[in-house]
């Protein structure tokens, strides 16, 4: 799950990190009277939208007064905002961060994440910040200091030192640095992150001397921890989630909606994957991923395949399960409970194969639906193809015209 | 004849008396795994199917000499159940819990270093090194398999081919296109589907590489990570015997995770290569590995490298 930066902010002031304290902005007409929480301007205002890039996107502004700032909120909030990193569909804003904008002496980078091929957090600090780490990394990957770190005892001592001679944050600012560091691994721990990225990490300088303030944070939570979690998690966004992803989600499904006309239903996450794959392979384009698990019950299979049948994009659908715990006959049951509530004008292509198999292949036989079988991938693959392409349009693209529902 | 289990292998279940713990228990029993004990604890003493049940897994090794262990405890307790099995001196733990956090799984990788314990999965079908299908009769003696894990048995052959997969049902679509052309398996095992695994490509290529029954493997990838990298690295530096491999998700949209923990095509910060099925597919066919396009030629493609075409 992907914190807002205002959610972020929240968790690390609850850590003692240093953050400033902002104002959350949802509709343009709240903009003056949030404003005067923060005192005189200008602000800095940002669109909380799951995604790097906003500020070349136009996501973000310095505005120093309040007519600036609504007429900013006004243009931009319910607007897409297209980044490099969302794609051409884009994120719909639906509300602001504003904080006082601060004048930085130094910008730094420092971010904690799971090194999967260590299987420890992984904490990295560079002294310069603000710009594309991945570009940074590229061109002077010696500025990057990379550590690992022990998953029970957290942030050492010497850790500290390296990061604050490696990113120059010596003399006044040392003892600030090791407990920003130390702080922000008790956080990934804490708070079961797979991901915490602060870029910029900025030095101020105030008339009290130097002093470090997170500007910006990336946060994303371990779904698998929800469970301990629950505080966070109370709070998760799920709006830029569509209607029939929400829907899977609610049911134990994994669905993600993608942009083709064959309609898929599959078993396990990698066959899933699979199939969308050779599908593609030989000319189509699959409209989702859609894993109903390895022990789905019949209501679940049902429910999947309403999710499929609800997607007017889907011109065929294509169900291949291979059933190891799954039993091909489960399946076969929740395939004829959804159509008998919703119908079939689609062409349905099935590949059964595994787990009572044969039990399976009947009940679809006698239940009198149009059904086209396939005795392996390959076949699968290419009927459903053939038959999206016959439907008219491209091979498996939707054109938005396919569908009843 | 194979890696990691043989049929002698004694086998606990942790998590018998649920429904996928004992569900299981009996599958693998029936096809032919010593399953010789369960652990719940709180319900030592009792039985399911006819197999005892334990309180702790130091209970159930004193009294079966167990050295493997199969588990089904739900996520919040399965990493305590994973170190409870090393602590009892377990060899061999598979984990099928799916759903673990990922900081869990971080805490137990660090703490079963240097114990004799050896993690597959999470978030996995676990491994099965397969027996003679009972229902043929060809008048020899059957050889029986040991299956520790949710797979099918009756998609397995015996046979030379290893197979090391972090999918679970694409393993079982690998398994069966080689039963299908003739070519058993040594040994299938599935490694999960997790960004923080027990076991990874490595580890288990290692094991075929000396297995000296396991003639070639065939390695099924995924999007996310680089455990697909670090396999052609051990591929091209220390491997003998041809590896086959399919990637799955070349379609998948990045930013998106693909039902699996792991399996996620990451814009994450500071680390050259995003874990694209393209990316991982071009480092393996730069060491010789041989990578099919479709899922559909799996078995063909090794068919056709050890038997000619």
């Amino acid at each position: 799950m992907k914190l807002h930066e205002y959610q972020a902010k929240r968790l690390m002031a609850e850590h003692g990190l240093p953050v400033q304290t902002g104002v959350v902005i949802a509709k343009p007409s709240e903009t003056a009277a949030a404003l005067k929480k923060l005192g005189k301007g200008p602000w800095m205002v940002k669109a909380q939208v799951h995604t790097g890039g906003r500020g070349k996107a136009g996501g973000v502004a310095i505005l120093k007064t309040a007519k600036e700032a609504a007429a900013f909120a006004k243009k931009i909030l319910g607007t897409t905002l297209v980044t490099h990193q969302t794609g051409p569909q884009g994120l719909v804003v639906r509300k602001l961060l504003a904080e006082p904008a601060v004048k930085l002496e130094r910008e730094l980078y420092a971010a904690v994440l799971m090194n999967r091929k260590t299987g420890k957090p992984v904490l990295i600090a560079s002294g310069e910040g603000g710009m594309d780490i991945e570009e940074l990394a590229a061109t002077s990957p010696e500025k990057i200091l990379r550590l690992d770190i022990d998953p029970q005892r957290g942030l050492e001592g010497f850790h500290a030192r390296r990061i604050a001679f490696a990113t120059g944050l010596t003399g006044e600012l040392m003892g600030a640095s090791a407990v920003f560091f130390r702080d922000l691994v008790k956080m990934f721990l804490a708070s079961d992150a797979s991901l915490i990225e602060i870029n910029p990490l900025g030095v101020l300088k105030g008339t009290k001397g130097r002093r470090l303030l997170a500007l910006d944070a990336k946060v994303t939570i371990d779904d698998n921890a929800a469970f301990r979690q629950d505080e966070l998690f109370k709070d998760a966004d799920v709006s830029d989630l569509s209607a029939a992803e929400r829907r899977a989600g609610k049911t134990g499904l994994s669905y993600i909606r993608l942009e083709g006309g064959i309609g898929c239903m599959v078993n396990g996450a990698g066959l899933a994957m699979a199939t969308m794959d050779i599908i593609k392979l030989h000319g189509g384009e699959p409209a989702n991923f859609l894993d109903v698990g390895g022990g789905a019950n019949v209501d679940q299979v049902t429910e999947a395949f309403k999710i499929i049948l609800s997607d007017p994009r889907v011109k065929v659908i294509f169900v291949n399960i291979f059933g190891g715990i799954m039993k091909c006959d489960v399946i076969a049951q929740g395939i004829i409970q959804a159509v008998r509530k919703m119908g079939l004008d689609r062409p349905l292509v099935v590949r059964l194969e595994g787990n009572r198999v044969e039990e399976g292949r009947k009940l679809l036989a006698s239940s009198g639906l149009a059904i086209t079988p396939a005795s392996d991938l390959t076949e699968g693959a290419k009927k459903a193809v053939a038959l999206a392409a016959a439907s008219g349009g491209r091979p498996g693209l939707s054109d938005g015209t396919a569908g009843k529902n | 004849m194979s890696i990691l289990v043989t049929h002698d292998t004694k086998v606990i279940v942790q998590g018998i008396t649920g429904s996928a713990g004992s569900y299981h228990a009996k599958a693998c029993r029936d096809y032919g795994t010593r399953v010789v004990g369960g652990v719940t604890p709180g319900k030592g003493g009792t039985t399911v199917e006819g197999i005892p049940v334990f309180n702790t897994v130091h209970d159930a090794v004193k009294a079966t000499g167990a050295s493997a262990s199969m588990i089904y405890v739900p996520p919040p307790f399965a990493a305590d159940a994973i170190l409870e099995a090393a602590d009892a001196g377990l060899e061999l733990i598979v984990a099928i819990t799916e759903g673990i956090p990922v900081l869990d799984m971080s805490r137990v990788k660090a703490a079963l270093r240097g114990t004799r314990a050896r993690l597959i999965g999470p978030n996995g079908p676990g491994l099965i090194t397969p027996g003679d299908d009972p229902s043929t009769s060809s008048g020899q003696a059957k050889r029986p398999g040991c299956k520790v894990g949710i797979m099918p048995g009756h998609i397995h052959r015996p046979g030379r081919i290893g197979v090391v997969s972090r999918s679970g049902t694409l393993t079982y679509e690998a398994a069966w296109q080689l039963t299908q052309r003739g070519l058993g398996q040594s040994t299938v095992v599935g490694i999960g589907g997790d960004p923080v695994q027990g076991s990874t490509f490595v580890d288990i290529l290692e094991l075929f590489q000396q297995d000296p029954e396991t003639d070639a493997v065939f390695m099924i990838g995924e999007i996310g990570g680089t455990a697909e990298e670090d396999a052609a690295h051990y591929f091209k530096s220390k491997m003998t015997k041809p590896l086959f491999a399919f990637i799955a998700g070349r379609t998948a949209p990045p930013g998106k995770r693909m039902g699996h923990a792991g399996a996620i095509v990451d814009g994450g910060p500071g680390k050259g290569g995003h874990g694209t099925a393209a990316e991982k597919r071009a480092v393996l066919e730069a060491v010789g590995v041989k990578v099919v396009d479709s899922p559909a030629d799996m078995g063909d493609i090794v068919f056709k490298a050890l038997r000619g075409s």
